[in-house]
């Protein structure tokens, strides 16, 4: 038996229909895709401006802080690891909380 | 000078290539030849096995049903899950390899660390919570969920087996000289005795064993590399910048080392190696079947997050044992194979190479005995990668292979989860057959298929299967098999393999990450044999597009946490 596939189909159109007509899911998709591309878009945007500095203009980053060693990158490369951990917590703390809750009643509604 | 660049630039195309991986630390270890044994290493490291042995018991009684073997039956919390996804992440060779890039080039070592995370969130908004709703057991479930299974797994069993032959040969070849290394063991014993243990662990514990031995070696790690770096600042009475003046004071590089060197070239190469680092992670078969060991998407979520934070804090601690094994290490001479009059390079003579700062730095540190427990983590966590490994291609030969293509789904789960068994047993052996094959040979670039192969054939048909209504079971055979046909013609004709590793002259295609035409090709491969794909079929697969969109975003339907 092809499990999976059967799963796939077995939702009858009735429900797909009742799902789908729903206006809380056009309003669930809709603002997690956007909200989802949005977070990719920053996080992408940071590391591959990043990565052009270092292609263009690598010497950008090796411009000291003050009268010390310390340069401009250490902060930066800094900046983009923890930039990475704060988007993700931005986005499961809206994502396990608003999103999930919108859901729920959508899934209650088509029972 | 001229040797200097040469080793430079040598590291550098390992690192390119492979990252920093277990086969960086093989090829740099290669000159420094065996070690006497090593008493305290052994002692601790046939702890971790005990240990790991008696969980591997203990979880080999709770595995029952395919669930149990192949998602620890969804029982593992997100904090958990996200502490055994940074310990498949965290390898002993970015452990070592980023450590010691940071240690002869400063700066560049963290232009790789960073390559390495960022991958993560891009993982967590477009993959993570589709993946855990939509699949059961393996990545193929997800992209076959609506197209034709037999063809799809095949695809997906393929770029999955590829994906782990290349990345088992790697570590096996880099645990063989790590261990020669650190515990004076002989290549081939330390080949057999990573095999057979992680036969062991998969074979009879599955994912439960799986999962908690890397749990375990994350949280070894994680503890040892974070008293290293606090011993380090300690050093400089926890003022980063007077580390940094002693570095830039010490190292030969002077203060080139605060900036990003020659590492990344042309914009090219430099997006062709960001794309690879970062969608390389998202098709990861080992990884990407972490997310099904949890309750819901909701966990699954969480995994992330805290598998990012652990990844991140982890290459913030490389970064500063690289800077410390700068400042502890280069000027005693005890760590280094002087010339006859004493004289050193600071960089190329450290001994075993320069992977091996970080377990220098150990042993300046903490002494001989945290030396020790810093070499048993080191096994420890190729132990680990390697039974993740195992797990994710014996999984793709029973539940993918054997029971949709060739049993068709008349397979009872019994069964399936003994050709699983199988499959551990023989992929093991096969592994050691292969590490000692390639016991001579530079499996550098090794890694670097394996990305390669993982961003242009994996991610994109999960991708385009879950976000593109009008993929097709046509689109997404060809557009993948592209992906991986051009992934591995073009790094065996790159600079790396075709001229470092055969020895020809000039290389047929100039960069050594191919990703950014590979993924090109395997994305308009699928987005053009799908749109020209008219049989009756195609339509079916696109009108079945609405009810998994339905469960991918909402969970409807989605495999429960506990199937008994």
């Amino acid at each position: 038996m092809r499990l999976r596939q059967k799963r796939g189909y077995h939702m009858d159109s009735d429900f797909v229909a009742r799902v789908k007509g729903d206006p809380q899911f056009q309003e669930l998709t809709s603002k997690r895709s956007r909200f989802a591309w949005i977070l990719s878009g920053a996080m992408l945007a940071i590391y591959f401006g990043f990565i052009f500095v270092i292609a263009f203009a690598p010497k950008a980053l090796g411009v000291p802080l003050g009268t010390g060693v310390t340069t401009v990158g250490i902060p930066v490369g800094l900046f983009i690891i923890v930039s990475a951990f704060v988007l993700t917590g931005i986005y499961v703390r809206r994502a396990n909380t608003e999103f999930d809750a919108i859901a729920q009643q959508i899934i209650e509604r088509a029972k | 000078m001229s040797t200097l660049r040469n080793a430079l630039a040598a590291a550098a195309g390992f690192a390119i290539v492979a990252g920093a991986t277990a086969a960086e630390a093989a090829g740099a270890i290669e000159g420094g030849g065996r070690q006497p044994l090593n008493i305290p290493a052994i002692v601790m490291f046939f702890i971790f096995v005990g240990a790991t042995l008696g969980i591997t018991y203990w979880a080999a009684k709770r595995t029952r049903s395919a669930a149990d073997f192949y998602a620890a039956g969804g029982g593992i919390t997100g904090f958990q899950n996200g502490l055994a996804i940074a310990g498949d992440y965290m390898s002993a060779a970015s452990f070592l390899g980023i450590s010691g890039l940071v240690f002869a080039s400063g700066f560049d070592g963290l232009i790789y660390s960073v390559g390495w995370l960022v991958g993560w969130p891009i993982i967590l908004f477009l993959i993570a919570e589709r993946l855990r709703n939509l699949g059961k057991y393996t990545f193929a479930d997800v992209v076959s969920f609506r197209l034709e299974q037999t063809p799809v797994r095949s695809l997906a069993a393929v770029g999955t087996l590829s994906v782990v032959a290349f990345y088992l040969i790697a570590q096996m070849v880099g645990a063989g000289k790590l261990i020669e290394l650190l515990f004076g063991l002989p290549y081939l014993y330390a080949v057999v005795l990573v095999g057979a243990l992680m036969i062991i662990y998969v074979a009879f514990g599955g994912m439960v064993a799986t999962t908690w031995v890397q749990i375990i070696k994350a949280g070894l790690l994680l503890g040892g590399a974070t008293f290293m770096a606090l011993m380090v600042l300690a050093a400089f009475g926890f003022s980063p910048e007077k580390m940094f003046a002693a570095a830039v004071d010490i190292h030969p590089k002077k203060d080139s080392i605060m900036a990003p060197g020659n590492l990344v070239t042309d914009p090219i190469s430099a997006v062709s190696l960001g794309l690879a680092l970062m969608f390389g992670t998202a098709g990861l078969p080992h990884i990407l079947m972490r997310f099904f060991t949890v309750a819901d998407a909701k966990a699954a979520r969480k995994s992330v997050f805290y598998a990012t934070g652990f990844i991140g804090y982890f290459y913030i601690l490389t970064f500063i044992i690289g800077f410390g094994a700068i400042t502890l290490l280069m000027n005693d001479p005890s760590y280094f194979k002087a010339a006859a009059g004493g004289a050193y390079n600071k960089i190329t003579d450290l001994l075993g190479g320069t992977n091996m700062a970080a377990v220098h730095l150990a042993n300046a540190v903490g002494g001989s005995l945290f030396l020790g427990f810093i070499s048993a983590v080191a096994f420890a966590t190729i132990l680990a990668v390697v039974a993740g490994l195992t797990l994710a291609g014996a999984s793709a030969v029973s539940h993918d292979l054997y029971a949709s293509v060739i049993a068709k789904g008349r397979v009872s789960e019994d069964r399936e989860v003994r050709i699983s068994k199988i499959s551990a047993l023989a992929i093991g052996i096969v592994a050691i057959v292969l590490g000692y094959i390639f016991e001579n040979q530079n499996v550098a670039f090794m890694v670097g298929l394996a990305f390669a192969v993982a961003a242009s054939c994996n991610f994109p048909v999960l991708l385009m299967s879950v976000f593109w209504k009008g993929t097709t079971t046509r689109g997404v055979v060809v557009g993948g098999f592209l992906g991986l046909i051009s992934a591995v013609t073009m790094v065996v004709l790159s600079p790396a393999v075709w001229v470092k590793t055969f020895g020809f002259k000039a290389a047929l295609f100039p960069y050594d990450n191919p990703a950014l035409f590979s993924m090109a090709i395997a994305f308009a491969g699928i987005w053009l044999v799908s749109r020209l794909d008219a049989s009756a079929k195609a339509h079916q697969e696109q009108a079945a597009f609405e009810p998994q969109f339905i469960r991918s975003e909402t969970g409807i339907g989605a495999a429960g946490a506990l199937a008994h």
